[in-house]
């Protein structure tokens, strides 16, 4: 018998997706035979409001783009600021950027690990990821004043100081994040109706993963060695770790991944604490930019590009902004051939999607 | 590989209290510096408008002729800047976030001015109109020598009627 080919409309709105995604799926019986990935639900036009706003106001702007990534867009937006008018961030500033950045990334995991298991059914699993993940939040607001967003960088350094006593919580804290998320990862990594949902589930081959530019844990998951913070921007240079990689490729290399980071990330922690310098936390920083610049950090969920033109005016020619959603997204279509039906909903969460950032 | 893995996490939380606070019930503690809501020292504000020009959201408005501050909290997105460039420091970002409602609230504070403000008002305000009433009498004079040098009669009159206006 002939096998019959139907196209499913999936998303913008699904109850697996975090953020409005839309997907044609092009099915034959169960099987996905091709996605087609449509977005532009929530474009706002932050990249146009350089235009109207100056640029220290648009450091403000830009960590409003996504509630998840809000550090890292601040961090490189300032970084490149920065480097077109050769300002050099005193050595404290540079830590505690590092340590915000860690915890940030620590959060973002410990989310994407709750959505994963809500995604696979497995309610209880989501919200003890997320009481964790609660840890990390109170010590950002504890040194922030924000949960989410944190608005502490400017141009030149940062606006708060992390000092003895929030140093002495913080480090417990992620003790006590260390603890639970051994007992909780165990769920993750050896549970068998979990290894059910994801071994062998979302394949991208490592040379595909390369070709299609793939970044972040998705390509680390595929056994790229991909990691920007080896570039060696703000402290990570004087830190010392290597980027965790996985062989497998598949949705649970992804998770592992994922987890690991967030051992890793309280190793940085505790690393950038230990060597952080007494010191200024800015330095002033007068005049207007002038040139342009290309940045690339490491996000929590890949590599983000951020360029900058500047005129020498108060308002900048053009912002831009690549995110790593958008560069996982031709992983998502790749790992999404020749699935099954009932995984497009965790495939969708495994590149964990930011289509916020991606439309900004 | 193994089942059951979830269990010891999951019976360990059957006995032990629930994470989430009992909220209305049970007050929250927001740690100090908290990003809640702006508050302003007025008696302290000189109505420079710098935290209406550097506002992001364009959430504050500064009248200087009523020397008033206003911010509306639903625009506001407690970050801070206004509370750096201000000159006098009398913007602090305080705990407590601002509380839902039907309509948008606007929060709005008028400096009330002091004895002292209000003699160095009117000294300053005297100053300005006897420097305006100068300048028209040096203006009447320059007109009178004018007309005195054979100009127009139309020209001269005009500048003959503003001293009294």
């Amino acid at each position: 018998m002939a096998k019959k080919r139907s196209v499913v409309p999936f998303g913008p709105q699904h109850p697996v997706l975090p953020e409005p995604i839309h997907l044609d799926l092009v099915l034959e019986d169960e099987k996905v035979v091709e996605a087609v990935p449509n977005i532009g639900f929530i474009h706002r036009g932050l990249e146009g409001l350089t235009e109207k706003k100056d640029f220290r106001q648009m450091t403000y702007v830009i960590e409003r783009t996504c509630g998840i990534c809000s550090f890292g867009h601040g961090l490189g937006y300032v970084e490149t600021i920065e480097n077109i008018m050769n300002v050099e961030v005193p050595e404290r500033a540079k830590y505690l950027r590092t340590i915000w950045s860690e915890l940030a990334r620590m959060h973002s995991h410990l989310l994407w690990l709750g959505l994963i298991s809500d995604a696979f059914g497995f309610e209880s699993l989501f919200y003890q990821s997320w009481r964790i993940r609660e840890r990390v939040l109170d010590c950002l607001e504890l040194t922030t004043g924000g949960r989410l967003i944190f608005s502490v960088l400017e141009p030149g350094g940062v606006l708060r100081d992390i000092n003895k006593d929030q140093e002495k919580e913080i480090l417990k804290q992620i003790g006590l994040v260390e603890e639970e998320l051994k007992e909780v990862e165990k769920a993750f990594l050896l549970d068998y109706s979990v290894q059910t949902r994801l071994k062998g589930v979302g394949i991208i081959t490592k040379e595909r993963a390369h070709e299609i530019g793939c970044c972040g844990p998705v390509a680390r998951a595929s056994g790229l060695s991909y990691d920007m913070r080896k570039l060696g921007y703000e402290a990570y240079g004087n830190l010392d770790f290597e980027p965790i990689i996985s062989n497998d490729c598949d949705s649970y290399a992804r998770c592992e991944v994922r987890i690991k980071e967030i051992h890793q990330s309280i190793d940085l922690i505790r690393q950038a604490f230990a060597k952080m310098p007494e010191g200024d936390l800015s330095v002033p920083v007068k005049g207007f930019p002038k040139g342009e610049c290309f940045t690339r950090i490491e996000q929590p969920r890949g590599e983000a590009i951020y360029y900058v033109k500047a005129n020498g005016t108060k308002m900048l020619d053009r912002f831009r902004l690549r995110t790593p959603t958008f560069a996982n997204l031709e992983g998502l279509c790749e790992m999404l051939k020749n699935c099954e039906y009932a995984d497009v909903g965790i495939l969708c969460v495994t590149i964990d999607p930011c289509i916020s950032c991606t439309e900004r | 590989m193994g089942i059951m893995k979830f269990a010891p996490t999951m019976l360990k939380q059957l006995f032990e209290k629930p994470v989430t606070k009992n909220y209305p019930a049970e007050p929250i503690n927001y740690p100090e510096g908290s990003r809640g809501h702006i508050d302003i020292d007025i008696q302290q504000c000189i109505s420079c408008g710098m935290c209406m020009r550097v506002c992001p959201p364009g959430a504050i408005t500064v009248d200087r002729k009523t020397r008033t501050w206003t911010i509306n909290r639903f625009d506001c997105v407690q970050c801070g800047y206004c509370t750096t460039v201000c000159p006098k420091k009398c913007l602090y970002l305080n705990p407590g976030y601002q509380t839902p409602g039907p309509e948008k609230y606007i929060y709005s504070q008028t400096h009330v001015l002091t004895e002292a403000e209000k003699q160095h008002e009117a000294e300053m305000e005297a100053k300005k109109q006897a420097a305006i009433k100068a300048a028209m009498a040096k203006k009447a004079a320059a007109a009178a020598a004018a007309k005195k040098d054979g100009a127009a009669p139309d020209a001269a009159a005009k500048p003959a009627d503003k001293p009294q206006a």
